[in-house]
């Protein structure tokens, strides 16, 4: 006989180990694994049998990789976590017992680590960076717009700051944006960097307060990370493009224009004008890079050469995005919210600038007769206008973008109600909303029931269930019938009898609904539950779809009730 | 003069001294000067009658030197050659520029005055001469020392003063008033300032209006060199040599006085002396190197080369980190720069956070009209739990960009994500993209599989109670109910006609015909009672050769004191058409008969008890299985001498002819609720309170070969039809369905099971929950009736 098998101590049972288990085998404090996890992007996992993970105990438990907790015990990040609690003892020592000589040399020699190593840990090659840069992203754009306080430090808004404006000019250099939208948490930008889709949010650029409810700290060891992250990223894109980092701007005389010198120091004209992000950067080497062509491919089968049609359009529609407004200028007025407007405008190829004395970095006045197009966002009357541009809603720009062409201005002159904003990021299968305007009053009708008048469009939508209440009818009317001649007596008329007419489509649909039905019945219990869950699911759309339908319905109704009247 | 010539020529130092005392003379003819408006006025100028011969002395004296003023400037030259060889020269041809310049002022004052004023300007230089080695002068002293305008005033007092020399001592400072280093501010109320050297009162001069400091500072061409001394109360009018120094001083020049290039006086020599002062010889110490600090220096040398020390690097601000440094960090390709094999172990095992949801068209800030919430979808919303809403916002519409307001919560769900990143357990899913169609088993068509039941024909309507059991006769003319409205009806099936009626004396819980083609024999079980009735129907031979066997039986030798016995029936009961009692001492659930009409069974006990065989031509009784409680149903095989006994988790075969426990079916179910065996004896079906059929092939196993979930709830009864492959069960969902159940004579081939039609109909009762209790085929015909809590059977064909 062999030797006897001690449990757990191969298989699952090894290969997680829990929170409390990992904590002590670091030997740091819980909040330092936390930070610690954060930055070496270390998660739990969810193992496949939970009991047996978990020694068959049931209790509930976080569970990590062995291998995660083994490979973060070698970090040496860990010996800089006890070097400042160390710090912090000493420096606490130093000052209850007033000894200021020391407790300054002590801050002076105050423990940093850096983050460099861990950043090309994570991400070995460049382009996984850029897949995970979504949410660096949009927590970067975040902290640029705090306040400074105890729990978001200057220093890391400064350089959110920064690296953000930093990235928005790589994107505009390399007209990579992509999609945009303004919705009501901010604004959503996509961009496609180096073949990766990556999409971020922008907070609405209206002072922003710390909410009180949001424990900073956790997100300040990500942001922490993040920034040295974005660093690395701009960098990388910057050299890319042949562009040199940290950004100059590139016409040099411009920069240090006589009007703004008197009210600034140059380094703050210089980051004021980089925030402002109207003029291109300098460039590295003198080197214009070709424009890449689509080759053309022969296709083997048909099906190969659809795709490589509509990668071919694909292709002529980015490439039209990107020269989109090129050659057009735009002035923007003072209401308009200008950061995201020139962003995306130069990122398509315009040109665009305000009124000298609302910020920095203008390049023309409104007089110029070059303006194609002055975006305004209040009603601005006739008179005013000049005759040589057309005046815009700023939405007008968000919409070319995404549908990817130059829209027609008329619905969006100024002081019109404007046509709905739709999200670019909704795919054609759902509810398709209509782009014309709706001029209406608030909805408050109810709703009528959805199947009253729905019609014949929507008996495909859910044949089973009317083929059901169309099956049962016989026998529901006769209990009905029955029923009656109970509870009164009917008169004895005798009617003429009339041909009965079989509609053979409907009976038909019936017995095919019928014997699907019947067929479910007959599915074994796993497939049945999924089934389930995918027709579940379909009915929720439809339901959904049904309904907005519906609403539009009444709001149409109603809006063109109003307007006779 | 020649005598000053003379004096001049024999020792500098005497001359020095009486110049230097020139001045002080002067202070002290100040002094007295302050007493102008004072009442000692009047002995002042008798002083200056007493003294007048003597300051003439003095004054052609005075004279004598401004007449030479030249020449004696010279004999100050020659003088400083004497003293100090060369550095000295510029200084003094620099005072003898402002003698000079003294002596241009002086000719202009010179029409008031004559000689006397200069003499004091003239002593002071000489005075600043003379502290020539003093390293620091203040300048309040120089200030304070001459005043022109009280020279001005009284020239004559101070000729008149002889004591001048007794109270003067050339180092001291010129102080006339005697109060100390006390603030003048506490003078502020008196009308004297302080004290002079006599002890009399010093009193404050007259001070102007501000018209008249006005027209002064118009006037006074000197006004700007004009400071008040708060000592003496005077306005003091500072000479050009002082403007000079003060501007010199603020400059940060040198003051014009003493040698700026002094040879230097080695004191302490670092040169050894030869010869050693003291005889003590030096310690031994002296010349050995100290071990402390070795060790010291040691440590220090060691903690250098460990790195412990390192050098002191400089820094602006001690608490501000440097910005980070940037450069290329993946310069390097992957497939230069190879990870580690655990490295990439832990990449290849990773799992990606998902990305974030992207926004749909509800989130726009100008969303189409129909996103936006109505009233009621607000409080709807209101009402639900957080987890619950499919949106995490509330719609909302903007009429431009420039009024969309900061979305509050975005920090919050920025945290949330955090959160999510690094405490969420992650796991890999497999997502099915599969067509639902073709989930869905191929089966043959229901229209392939006819006949069976399909609408309903007939309603019979009679019962006022739920109605439990139905059964049909064999000849299918006609079937029994009986329900809980204590009656047992008859019914013809073709026409729904209630043929006759049976008051119980309890609730019938089941009917059973007698299998047997030649009588005409209904049994009923009724509360402990089993009854059997002879509704007279159909064949009247049948009806009269029933009457007839259950006449021959002896009811006196029936056993009695069992678990049942038979008992007789009087006339009254007879006359209605019971003919047969069977008593048992608990309540009776369930019959059934055996194929050939003589034996059945029963089932005794309140919610499942014990079975009872009995034989009717014996008026026999027994209880084989003593053991077994909680039997739900009992049933004798079609064609064999088996026994089937359902207890409520299993079912056990018992074969008679052995006496044995052939087989124990296992239906992995709760509660079983009925059994039903296959025409052909092979199958049993046993349906479950927990709404499963299990489909027993009883060649193979004692597991079942299928589980059929039709239901949604609770299976009340399952039947197989005689004739056609078809089978039905009943729940309390309130529908029967219909299967096909094909049984073949190939053992290869397993059974087909289709479900074929739903039957819908009965309506279900709220109060007990019950729908569908009995559901019976027609023996011969592909009909099938149904029993329901809505007090009527149906019939559907």
């Amino acid at each position: 006989m062999g030797k006897m098998k001690k449990k757990f101590a191969s298989g699952i049972a090894t290969q997680y180990i829990s929170r409390s288990q990992a904590v002590k085998r670091l030997q740091i404090s819980l909040k330092d694994f936390r930070r610690l996890c954060i930055l070496k992007g270390v998660y739990p996992n969810e193992p496949k049998n939970k009991k047996r993970a978990n020694k068959g105990s049931t209790a509930v438990k976080t569970f990590y990789f062995m291998k995660d907790i083994q490979f973060l015990a070698h970090e040496p990040i860990i010996q800089k976590f006890r070097d400042f609690k160390v710090f912090v003892k000493k420096l606490k020592k130093a000052v209850v017992y007033k000894n200021p000589l020391t407790a300054q040399r002590l801050r002076r020699n105050k423990p940093v680590y850096k983050l460099d190593h861990i950043v090309k840990e994570r991400y070995p090659a460049f382009v996984d960076a850029i897949r995970d840069l979504d949410d660096c992203l949009s927590m970067c754009f975040l902290f640029a717009t705090l306040p400074k306080s105890r729990s978001t430090p200057e220093r890391i808004i400064r350089m959110c700051r920064r690296l953000t404006v930093e990235f928005m000019h790589y994107v505009i250099a390399a007209k990579a944006l992509r999609k945009v939208f303004v919705s009501i948490k901010g604004i959503y930008y996509q961009a496609d960097i180096q073949g990766q889709t990556v999409t971020w949010i922008v907070p609405h650029a209206v002072p922003s307060y710390q909410p009180a409810d949001v424990d900073f700290k956790i997100m300040l060891t990500f942001t922490d990370f993040y920034v040295t992250m974005l660093g690395f990223v701009n960098f990388n894109l910057y050299t890319q493009l042949n562009l040199s980092y940290p950004p100059k701007i590139a016409a040099e005389d411009d920069v240090n224009r006589a009007d703004d010198r008197e009210l600034v120091t140059a380094e703050e004209n210089f980051r004021e004008r980089i925030s402002a992000m109207n003029q291109s950067l300098m460039t590295a080497v003198g080197t214009v890079e070709e424009e890449p062509q689509m080759d053309q491919f022969p296709a083997a089968t048909e099906t190969e050469a659809s795709a490589v049609e509509q990668a071919r359009q694909e292709f002529e529609k980015v490439k039209k995005l990107a020269a989109l407004f090129a050659g057009k200028k735009f002035y923007l007025n003072r209401e308009v919210p200008r950061e995201p407007l020139v962003f995306i405008i130069r990122a398509c190829g315009g040109e665009c600038s305000w009124d000298r004395n609302t910020a920095f970095g203008a390049t023309f006045d409104e007089n110029d007769s070059a303006v194609s197009y002055q975006i305004v966002d209040r009603p601005i009357e006739k008179k005013n206008q000049l005759i040589n541009r057309y005046y815009l809603q700023p939405q007008w720009v968000f919409d070319s973008i995404n549908a990817r062409e130059v829209l027609p201005i008329e619905p969006y002159l100024p002081g019109q109600k404007l046509p709905p904003h739709l999200s670019p990021f909704v795919d054609a299968t759902g509810y398709q909303p209509s782009r014309e305007t709706v001029i209406l009053p608030p909805i408050t009708e109810r709703v009528p029931d959805i199947g009253m008048d729905e019609g014949e469009e929507n008996v495909s939508d859910s044949d089973e269930d009317d083929a059901s209440s169309d099956e049962e009818s016989p026998v529901s009317n006769k209990s009905k019938d029955g029923k009656k001649e109970e509870s009164s007596k009917p008169e004895m008329v005798v009617k003429r009898g009339a041909p009965k007419r079989v509609d053979q489509k409907h009976s038909e649909m019936v017995q095919n609904a019928e014997e699907k039905r019947m067929a479910i019945l007959a599915m074994p219990k796993k497939r049945r539950h999924l089934y389930e869950q995918i027709m579940h699911s379909k009915k929720q759309q439809q339901k959904e779809v049904r309904k907005l339908t519906e609403k539009r319905k009444v709001i149409e109704g109603g809006g063109s009730g109003k307007k006779k009247v | 003069m020649s005598t000053a010539k003379v004096a001049t020529a024999s020792t500098t130092l005497k001359r020095k001294t009486a110049q230097d005392a020139a001045p002080v003379a002067e202070t002290a003819e100040e002094l007295i000067d302050l007493f102008v408006d004072a009442p000692l006025s009047e002995e002042e100028d008798e002083e200056g009658s007493d003294n007048s011969s003597s300051s003439a002395d003095e004054e052609e004296q005075d004279g004598g030197v401004e007449e030479n003023g030249e020449r004696e400037t010279d004999e100050v030259e020659k003088e400083s050659d004497d003293e100090d060889e060369d550095g000295e020269s510029d200084d003094s041809s620099e005072y003898s520029d402002l003698g000079e310049e003294d002596s241009s002022n002086e000719e202009e004052s010179e029409t008031e005055d004559g000689t006397a004023e200069e003499k004091p300007e003239k002593g002071l230089s000489k005075k600043r001469s003379s502290e020539k080695t003093a390293a620091d002068i203040s300048p309040a002293s120089p200030v304070a020392g001459p005043s022109k305008p009280a020279a001005e005033t009284d020239v004559h007092a101070v000729r008149a003063d002889p004591a001048e020399y007794d109270i003067d001592s050339s180092d001291e400072e010129d102080l006339r008033n005697t109060i100390g280093n006390v603030p003048m501010e506490w003078y502020n109320d008196y009308p004297h300032l302080g004290y002079d050297w006599e002890g009399k009162k010093i009193l404050k001069p007259a001070k102007g209006d501000e018209l008249d400091r006005f027209l002064k500072r118009m006037d006074d061409p000197e006004f700007w060199k004009t400071v008040h001394d708060k000592s003496t109360g005077q306005d003091v009018v500072l000479s050009n040599e002082d403007v000079d120094l003060i501007m010199r001083l603020q400059q940060g020049k040198l003051t014009g006085q003493g040698d700026p290039y002094e040879p230097y006086e080695d004191v302490f020599s670092g040169e050894v002396m030869k010869t050693s002062l003291v005889t003590r010889p030096p310690h031994k110490r002296s010349f050995i190197p100290s071990l402390l600090e070795k060790e010291k220096v040691g440590k220090l040398v060691h903690a250098i080369k460990m790195g412990w020390i390192k050098p002191w690097k400089p820094q602006t601000d001690s608490t501000e980190e440097p910005e980070p440094q940037f450069y290329a960090l993946w310069e390097k390709e992957k497939t230069e720069d190879p990870q580690s094999k655990s490295a990439r172990a832990r990449e290849r095992n990773a799992t990606k956070a998902p990305k974030m949801k992207l926004p749909g068209h509800a989130e726009s800030y100008n969303p189409p009209p129909e996103y936006l919430l109505t009233d009621e979808e607000k409080k709807k919303r209101l009402e639900q739990d957080p987890e619950d809403r499919t949106l995490d916002f509330v719609p909302r519409s903007y009429p431009s960009m420039r009024l969309t307001p900061s979305w509050m919560p975005l920090a919050r769900e920025r945290l949330d994500r955090c959160l999510d990143l690094y405490l969420c357990p992650r796991k890999t899913v497999l997502k099915v993209h599969v067509n639902p169609e073709d989930l869905i088993p191929k089966l043959p068509k229901p229209k392939d599989l006819m006949p069976f039941p399909t609408v309903q024909a007939i309603i019979y309507r009679g019962h006022t109670g739920i109605v439990r059991g139905i059964s049909v006769h064999p000849d299918g003319q006609f079937f029994a109910s009986g329900g809980d409205d204590s009656t047992i009806r008859i019914w013809e099936v073709s026409t729904g006609r209630c043929f006759k009626t049976f008051t119980a004396p309890d609730k019938v819980v089941s009917v059973a015909w007698c299998p047997k083609a030649d009588v005409c024999l209904l049994a009923a079980a009724c509360g402990n009672d089993l009854l059997f009735f002879n509704p007279e129907i159909g064949d009247k031979l049948v009806c009269s050769n029933t009457d007839r066997l259950l006449g021959e039986l002896d009811l006196s030798v029936a056993p009695t004191g069992g678990i049942a016995s038979f008992l007789d029936v009087n006339d009254a009961e007879r006359a209605v058409g019971l003919r047969l009692k069977l008593r048992h001492t608990k309540k009776v659930t369930s019959i059934s008969w055996h194929g050939k009409g003589d034996y059945f069974s029963t089932v005794a006990g309140d919610s499942g008890g014990q079975v009872v065989l009995h034989q009717l031509s014996r008026l026999r009784s027994q209880t084989p299985f003593k053991k077994l409680t909680l039997v739900q149903k009992a049933l004798f095989h079609p064609l064999k001498p088996f026994f089937f006994v359902c207890t409520q988790r299993s079912v056990r075969i018992y074969d008679l002819s052995k006496n044995l426990l052939k087989k124990v079916l296992q239906p992995s179910c709760s509660t079983v609720s009925s059994i039903a065996i296959h025409p052909k004896g092979d199958n049993v079906l046993v349906g479950s309170y927990d709404s499963r059929l299990c489909w027993f092939d009883l060649d193979s196993s004692v597991k079942p070969y299928q589980t059929l979930r039709h239901h949604n709830n609770g299976v009340r009864q399952v039947v197989f039809h005689n004739r056609y492959p078809l089978f039905a069960s009943c729940s309390d969902d309130g529908s029967v369905i219909i299967s096909h159940g094909m049984v073949y004579n190939d053992l290869n081939e397993f059974p087909l099971i289709v479900p074929v039609k739903q039957l819908k109909g009965h309506i279900k009762d709220g109060e007990s929950g019950l729908a569908v209790l009995d559901c019976q085929f027609h023996p011969h015909q592909p009909w099938i009736f149904s029993a329901g809590a809505d007090k009527t059977i149906r019939l559907f064909v």
